[in-house]
C-alpha cells in the first residue's frame, strides 16, 4: 500500500470517530503546547538576559564580599564585613592594577521611600559619581550624585524612572522633597529607563551619595573600616578583562593580607552570563520533562485508542489480508493513522501554544521584557516530535493488526 | 441456461477420465491434504487426507454436513491458510512453500473470494469496495476497473451506495464484483447464497455460471442447498475432513 492510499484512508478512519479522535489527541496537545511554549519562553528568557548582561556593559567587572562558591555568588559572611571603602580606593590607587579604569563601590539597603502621600519600596543605592559612568546610566533630567555631595555627605537622590513614576505620578520631582527612613532628602536626578537587570533593577532603585549612606542611613562602628556591599570595576579594555580580572584579585588579596582562600569574589559580565544560561538551561530540561511526561500519556492514550481501533476493525483487516494485503501493507496502515492522530495533535498544540507565547508577551514580567520566541525550528521541533510519538505508540498495534490470522480475524464478530 | 443433471454415480472409468483430463490444465491438484487444529491439548482433525483434483474453466460444489471441513478447505485452496501435511499445488506451483507475501500475491493477483457474510467495508461506497484488491496490487485506473467490474454484476448504478444502501443479493453482487476485479483465475465462495432467498441466491449463481462460462474462470464454492450445486458441473462431497463421494452433473464434454 502506498502513501498516498493510507493517508486518506487514515483521515477518513479518524474522522469516522471525531469525538473520539479529538479526545485522543488532548493529551498530545497539552504536552506539544506546553513543551513548546516552555522553549519558546526559555529562549525568549534567555534572549532577555543576555541583552540585559550586555546592556551592563562589555568591560564590567564584579567584586562581591564571600568567599566563591560552586553554587555562584554568596553574600556576604555573618557579620564579616570583606569589602570596604579601602578596597576601592586601594583599587583605583594602586599601581598593580594598571588596567583597572574606574571604580564604584555601591552600598545596598531597603527602604521605604514617602513623598507626600504616596511610598514606594525601594533599593537605596549608596554611590559615588563614578558610578553613573561604570554601571552605564543616563539621566532623563537632573544631575547624578556628584563629589561634592559625596564629601559633604548632601541629603541628596537620584531616583530611577520607575520609582519617579510611582512617587511623582504629575512629574517634576526635580527640586522635589522625599522621605527616605524618615529623612528628607532633595531629589537632584532622574535615570532613564533601563530595564530590568539581574544586579537589581536600575528602575527601581534610588541613588544617594555613599558617604551619606553610610553615616547618615547606616549606623556604622566607628574607627571600623566602611563597608561596601559591591564594588564594580570598569576595566579599561573589555579585550584584556582577564587582566583585570587578575590584577583586582591581587590588589585586593594584599589589602585584605589573604595567604589562602579568597574572602570576595570576582564576576565578569561573561562569567554571569554562562552561569544564568546553565541555570536557565537546567529549568528548561525541568519544565521540559514536566510538559513530556504530557506527551508520555498522549502517546499512551494514542496506543489504546489504536489497540480499541484494531480490535474493533478485526473483520477488516481480515479481509484486507483476503484480498492481497501483506503484513507490511497492513503495519503501514496503522502506523500512518497513529502519526497522523498524533500530528494533529501536535498541529493544534502549536496553535495553541502560539496563542499562548501571544498572550506572555501582553504580560509584564517584572521588569523584564521577556518575548517568547517561537520560531520555526521549533514548531517543525513540535510537529516532528508529535508524529514520532504517534509512530512510537503506533508500533504495537500496528503489529498487532498485522499479525494476524486472516481466518481467524474475518471469523471474528 | 443449461442445467442438465446427471444423476449418475461416479464410475471409476468416467473418474480417470476426468483426471487425465485435469492433470493437463488443472488450477487445483490436492494430495493427501491434512489439517490439524491445535486447541491447547486437543487436537482436532478438520482435514484428513483430502486428495482431489479441479481443472481450469470447472465449477465444482462443495457439500457435506457442518464441521465436515469445508470451509477449511476453501482456506486451503484460497492460499489464506496451509496445510499440515499434504501438497496443494496451484496452478503448479506448490503452494505449502509460499511464505507469507508470496501467499498474499498469490490471494491478490489470482484469487476472488466471496464469503457468505459478504464482508464489505461499512464506510466505503460500492466503487470503494470493489478497489480494495487493486489497492494492494499495482494497477492504473483503479477506479474504472472497479467500475466495469460492477458493470459485470449488473450494478454500475449502485456505484456511489454504501453497503447499508443495498440489498443483500446487491451486497453480495458487490461482493462478486469484488472478487473479479483482479481478473482472478480462480473464484472460491465459502456458502455465497447462505444468507439470501431463493431469488437472489438464483441471480447470484446465474452470475457465477456466467463467469465461469464466458470468462472461463475456474468457480468453487461450498453450499448446503442441493439446487444452488445443481448450477455446477460436479459436487465433491465431504465428510470428518474426507473426499467421500463425487457427482458428476454434466459430461466431460459439457465442461466446454
Ligand atoms: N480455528 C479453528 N480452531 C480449532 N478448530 C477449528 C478451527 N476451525 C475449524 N475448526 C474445526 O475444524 C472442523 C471443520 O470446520 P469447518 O469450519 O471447516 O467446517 P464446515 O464444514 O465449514 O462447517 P459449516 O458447514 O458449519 O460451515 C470443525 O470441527 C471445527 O470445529
Ligand atoms: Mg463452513
Amino acid at each position: 500500500m502506498k502513501l498516498t492510499d493510507a493517508t486518506p484512508l487514515a483521515l477518513r478512519s479518524l474522522t469516522a470517530n471525531k469525538m473520539r479522535s479529538l479526545l485522543t489527541i488532548l493529551g498530545i496537545v497539552i504536552g506539544i503546547a506546553s513543551v513548546i511554549s516552555m522553549v519558546a519562553l526559555g529562549r525568549g528568557a534567555q534572549r532577555a538576559i543576555v541583552t540585559q548582561i550586555q546592556g551592563m556593559g562589555l568591560n564590567l567587572v564584579m567584586v562581591f564580599p564571600g568567599a566563591t562558591n560552586t553554587g555562584g555568588v554568596q553574600g556576604s559572611v555573618g557579620s564579616q564585613a570583606s569589602l570596604t571603602v579601602k578596597d576601592a580606593e586601594a583599587l583605583v590607587n594602586s599601581a598593580d592594577a594598571p588596567s583597572v579604569a574606574a571604580v564604584a563601590p555601591e552600598t545596598r539597603q531597603f527602604a521605604q521611600i514617602v513623598a507626600g502621600g504616596v511610598n514606594t519600596n525601594s533599593s537605596v543605592l549608596g554611590v559615588t559619581p563614578e558610578y553613573q559612568d561604570v554601571r552605564l546610566l543616563d539621566l532623563a533630567e537632573g544631575d547624578f550624585v556628584t563629589q561634592q555631595d559625596v564629601t559633604a555627605r548632601s541629603m541628596v537622590v537620584v531616583l530611577g524612572s520607575r520609582v519617579a513614576e510611582t512617587l511623582f505620578p504629575d512629574g517634576n520631582p526635580v527640586g522635589q522633597i522625599v522621605r527616605i527612613r524618615e529623612r528628607p532628602f532633595t531629589v537632584v536626578g532622574v535615570l532613564k529607563s533601563k530595564g530590568g537587570q539581574i544586579t537589581g533593577s536600575v528602575d527601581d532603585s534610588v541613588y544617594i551619595p555613599l558617604s551619606t549612606s553610610q553615616y547618615r542611613l547606616q549606623a556604622q562602628r566607628r574607627g571600623s573600616a566602611l563597608s561596601v556591599g559591591t564594588i564594580y570595576v570598569s576595566a579599561a579594555n573589555s579585550s584584556s578583562i582577564q587582566q583585570t580580572v587578575e590584577e583586582v584579585a591581587n590588589v585586593l588579596r594584599q589589602e585584605h593580607r589573604i595567604v589562602s582562600d579568597d574572602d570576595f569574589t570576582i564576576r565578569t559580565q561573561e562569567e554571569m552570563m554562562q552561569t544564568v544560561s546553565q541555570v536557565l538551561a537546567i529549568f528548561t530540561l525541568f519544565l521540559g520533562a514536566v510538559a513530556s511526561i504530557s506527551l508520555l500519556v498522549g502517546g499512551i492514550g494514542i496506543m489504546n485508542i489504536m489497540l480499541v481501533s484494531v480490535t474493533e476493525r478485526t473483520r477488516e483487516i481480515g479481509l484486507r489480508k483476503a484480498v492481497g494485503a501483506k503484513k507490511r501493507d497492513i503495519l503501514i496502515q496503522f502506523l500512518i493513522e497513529a502519526a497522523t492522530l498524533s500530528a494533529a495533535g501536535g498541529a493544534v498544540g502549536v496553535f495553541f501554544a502560539w496563542l499562548l507565547t501571544r498572550a506572555m508577551t501582553r504580560i509584564p514580567m517584572g521588569n523584564a521584557n521577556i518575548n517568547p520566541q517561537l520560531s520555526p525550528d521549533i514548531i517543525a521541533l513540535g510537529l516532528i516530535t508529535a508524529t514520532a510519538i504517534g509512530l512510537f505508540f503506533g508500533v504495537y498495534p500496528a503489529a498487532r493488526a498485522a499479525r494476524m490470522n486472516p481466518i481467524d480475524a474475518l471469523r471474528s464478530e | 441456461m443449461v442445467r442438465q443433471a446427471h444423476h449418475e454415480r461416479p464410475g471409476k472409468k468416467l473418474l480417470n477420465d476426468l483426471k487425465e483430463i485435469a492433470l493437463a490444465d488443472s488450477v487445483i491438484e490436492l494430495e493427501n491434504i491434512t489439517r490439524v487444529y491445535q486447541m491447547g491439548d486437543i487436537q482436532v482433525q478438520a482435514l484428513s487426507g483430502v486428495s482431489t483434483l479441479i481443472k481450469r474453466g470447472e465449477m465444482v460444489a462443495i457439500m457435506g454436513p457442518s464441521g465436515s471441513g469445508k470451509s477449511t478447505l476453501m482456506n486451503i485452496l484460497g492460499c489464506l491458510d496451509t496445510p499440515t501435511s499434504g501438497s496443494y499445488l496451484f496452478e503448479g506451483k506448490e503452494i505449502g512453500k509460499f511464505n507469507d507475501d508470496q501467499l498474499a500475491e498469490v490471494r491478490n493477483r489470482k484469487i476472488g473470494f466471496i464469503f457468505q457474510s459478504f464482508n464489505l467495508l461499512r464506510r466505503t461506497t460500492a466503487a470503494a469496495n470493489v478497489e480494495l484488491p487493486l489497492v494492494y496490487g499495482n494497477g492504473r485506473g483503479r477506479r474504472e476497473r472497479a467500475l466495469k467490474a460492477l458493470e459485470r454484476v449488473g450494478l454500475a448504478h449502485r456505484a456511489n451506495h454504501k453497503p447499508s444502501e443495498l440489498s443483500g443479493g446487491e451486497q453480495q453482487r458487490v461482493a462478486i464484483a469484488r472478487a473479479l476485479v483482479n481478473n482472478p483465475s480462480l473464484i472460491l465462495a465459502d456458502e455465497p447464497t447462505g444468507n439470501l432467498d431463493s431469488r437472489s441466491s438464483n441471480e447470484i449463481m446465474d452470475i457465477f455460471c456466467q463467469l465461469n462460462k464466458k470468462d472461463g474462470i475456474t468457480l468453487v464454492l461450498v453450499t448446503h442447498e442441493r439446487d444452488v450445486a445443481l448450477f455446477t458441473q460436479r459436487i465433491i462431497f465431504v465428510k470428518d475432513g474426507k473426499v467421500v463421494n463425487e457427482e458428476i452433473l454434466k459430461t466431460g464434454s459439457e465442461i466446454r
